[in-house]
């Protein structure tokens, strides 16, 4: 599904504040792999996400989605194949817009954008049953602005419009970590049910390892723009924190640095 | 007492008798604020292209009218001529990474040249309606006020149309979160470019009307085309707002600029009636705008502000005090 072949991406070259961020990843998903992506500050988890959907071109390597070659396709056509949500709730979702405009913006991905209605009225009423599977009472609100929503309402829209129309590859860039505990778990419950119940592929970065265990078949653990640990299946269900963080300064040799994951860890 | 002095030479009737004038010429200035109103408002873009693109679309117009050109076909290649240059902005924002409020500004100086080649290296042309079939001019200034306020209608029209559709909302959703239009799938640049012609394709038809109304184009008449135009945007809001409260239709929205154009045009009458220095001018439409543009902010100030909270504590300390003593 997602073939990432030699993949070099360094920020600012040649100056004082040179980052290489990501130092040849090659990563391999199979259809219906649903990837959490750990690591500490700085390890390259977000950025791995920005190359695959196209922010920024990177400076070595091939990126093929569902064998279609996408390495040299800007981020506007890479859409057609993706599904993304922020971290940040206000960046997924346009505030002065309706919710079903945002809706109509999001069924029209990868389609052409022509002369019809914006929205029409079997898709308003189709918007209205998708609403109710968030159970946030959007359903009653669909010309309400986005920006009179609250954080995690917005999450859970962007992730249907995400998903609206099905992805090849669902990105999710630590799209909990700015909610609340209560709202994230329930965000979170929801993005295990639409990816098991689509059977989608998606890739999600998080900072929480409790997390990285619960979800998904398969966990990625980064550090300094290299993939050092990858595992699946049995061995993934039964790994705890600790584990991680042993396997962690065994493949490093340093301690695992994330101030983000202390909190989360102390939280529990 | 000098005062009395100044309003006692004052009469009404030539302010009613002007009246006509300036609502005319406000509705053509409100055609210019509608065509604003998709950069400025649904782009997010302050493009200042348009102190040029207004010049551009009434020089072209007077122009090949002067050429024998029929003033509707004149208008169409005016069109061309300010979309022209919008894209020619949207090129140098988009491809050349050059920020919008410059961007906008090297091609308003860069078609203040142009429209004097236009014009034919003069800085004005004239263009009588006795010997040419205009569209409008002062001369039946009730047919000016019907005929601006009939293409500011259809143009309201097709606005509300167009933002409507799958295309109109990629241009909206472009200028509300770029970020997320790129994720939808939508070229930004491409969007861009785009609203920015279509933008000053409407400027430069405003600049051509007001060129026939007042019979001549002038090299100079966009100069501070953006302050008017965001002036008639701005009062427009405000006073749509008080009238139809928070949310406005957006029939209303596109409505309330042209009527804007209409009211500052008035305002401006009253000021010359007044027969205050014509020089000051500009001053007071610097003045106008920012007071419009301050009033909303002032008020949600007044009641969200530090200051705001050390009033109502002092207030709440003092009625304290006065229920201490009565109890006392």
């Amino acid at each position: 599904m997602l073939d990432l072949k030699g993949i070099y991406k360094t920020f600012n070259p040649g100056s004082i504040n040179e980052k290489r961020a990501l130092k040849g990843i090659d990563l391999h998903l199979d259809e219906g792999d649903f990837v959490t992506i750990i690591g500490g500050n700085g390890a390259g988890k977000s950025t791995l996400l920005n190359a695959v959907a196209g922010v920024w071109p990177v400076d070595k390597g091939t990126i093929s989605i569902d064998g279609v070659d996408v390495t040299a396709f800007p981020e506007y056509k890479r859409a057609a194949f993706l599904g993304r949500v922020f971290q940040d709730p206000m960046t997924g979702t346009a505030a002065n817009m309706q919710i079903e405009e945002n809706l109509a913006l999001a069924a029209r991905r990868g389609k052409k954008r022509g002369l019809g209605w914006e929205v029409t009225k079997e898709e308003r009423e189709k918007f209205r049953q998708e609403l109710v599977t968030l159970d946030l009472g959007l359903e009653d609100r669909l010309s309400a602005k986005v920006g009179l929503l609250s954080g995690g309402q917005r999450q859970a829209l962007t992730l249907l419009m995400a998903t609206y129309v099905k992805p090849k590859l669902l990105l999710l860039d630590e799209h909990t970590a700015a909610l609340d505990p209560k709202t994230a778990s329930k965000v979170l419950e929801l993005t295990d049910k639409i990816v098991s119940e689509s059977g989608l592929t998606a890739l999600m970065v998080t900072h929480n390892m409790n997390d990285a265990i619960r979800h998904g078949n398969r966990l990625i653990m980064m550090n300094h723009g290299k993939i050092i640990y990858d595992v699946s299946g049995e061995e993934k269900k039964n790994l705890t924190v600790d584990d991680l963080l042993k396997r962690f300064s065994e493949a490093s040799g340093e301690d695992y640095v994330d101030d983000r994951a202390v909190l989360s860890s102390v939280q529990k | 007492m000098n005062l009395l002095a100044i309003f006692g030479g004052l009469d009404i009737t030539t302010l009613l008798n002007a009246a006509p004038g300036y609502i005319a010429q406000g509705a053509i200035w409100g055609i210019m604020a509608l065509g604003l109103y998709i950069s400025y408002r649904l782009l997010d873009f302050s493009d200042l292209t348009v102190d040029g693109s207004f010049a551009t679309g009434a020089a072209v117009t007077v122009m090949l009218i002067l050429a024998g050109w029929p003033a509707w076909a004149a208008m169409i290649a005016a069109v061309v001529a300010g979309m022209l240059a919008g894209f020619v902005t949207g090129m140098l924002h988009t491809a050349l990474g050059i920020a919008p409020i410059l961007a906008g500004i090297l091609t308003q100086i860069a078609l203040y040249s142009i429209n004097l080649h236009i014009l034919g290296n003069k800085p004005n042309q004239a263009i009588s309606v006795d010997k040419y079939d205009l569209i409008i001019s002062l001369r039946t200034v009730n047919t000016a006020i019907f005929v601006a306020l009939a293409f500011a209608a259809a143009l309201v029209a097709l606005f509300y149309w167009f933002f409507g559709t799958e295309a109109g909302s990629a241009v909206r959703a472009t200028g509300c979160n770029p970020n997320m239009a790129k994720a939808q799938g939508i070229n930004i640049s491409a969007v861009k470019v785009f609203a920015l012609a279509l933008s000053n394709g409407v400027v430069a038809l405003a600049g051509g009307l007001l060129a026939q109304y007042q019979g001549f184009a002038d090299a100079q008449m966009g100069r501070g085309a953006i302050v008017i135009g965001l002036a008639s945007i701005i009062i427009g809001e405000v006073i749509a707002e008080a009238i139809f409260s928070k949310h406005m239709h957006f029939l209303i929205c596109l409505s309330s600029a042209v009527f804007g154009g209409i009211i500052y045009y008035v305002v401006m009458g009253v000021i010359l009636w007044l027969k205050l220095p014509t020089n000051d001018m500009k001053l007071f439409t610097a003045i106008i705008v920012a007071v419009f543009l301050a009033a909303p902010y002032l008020k949600n100030k007044y009641h969200t502000s530090f200051s705001a909270l050390k009033r109502r504590n002092r207030a709440e300390a003092k009625k304290d005090a006065l229920k201490e003593s009565g109890e006392a």
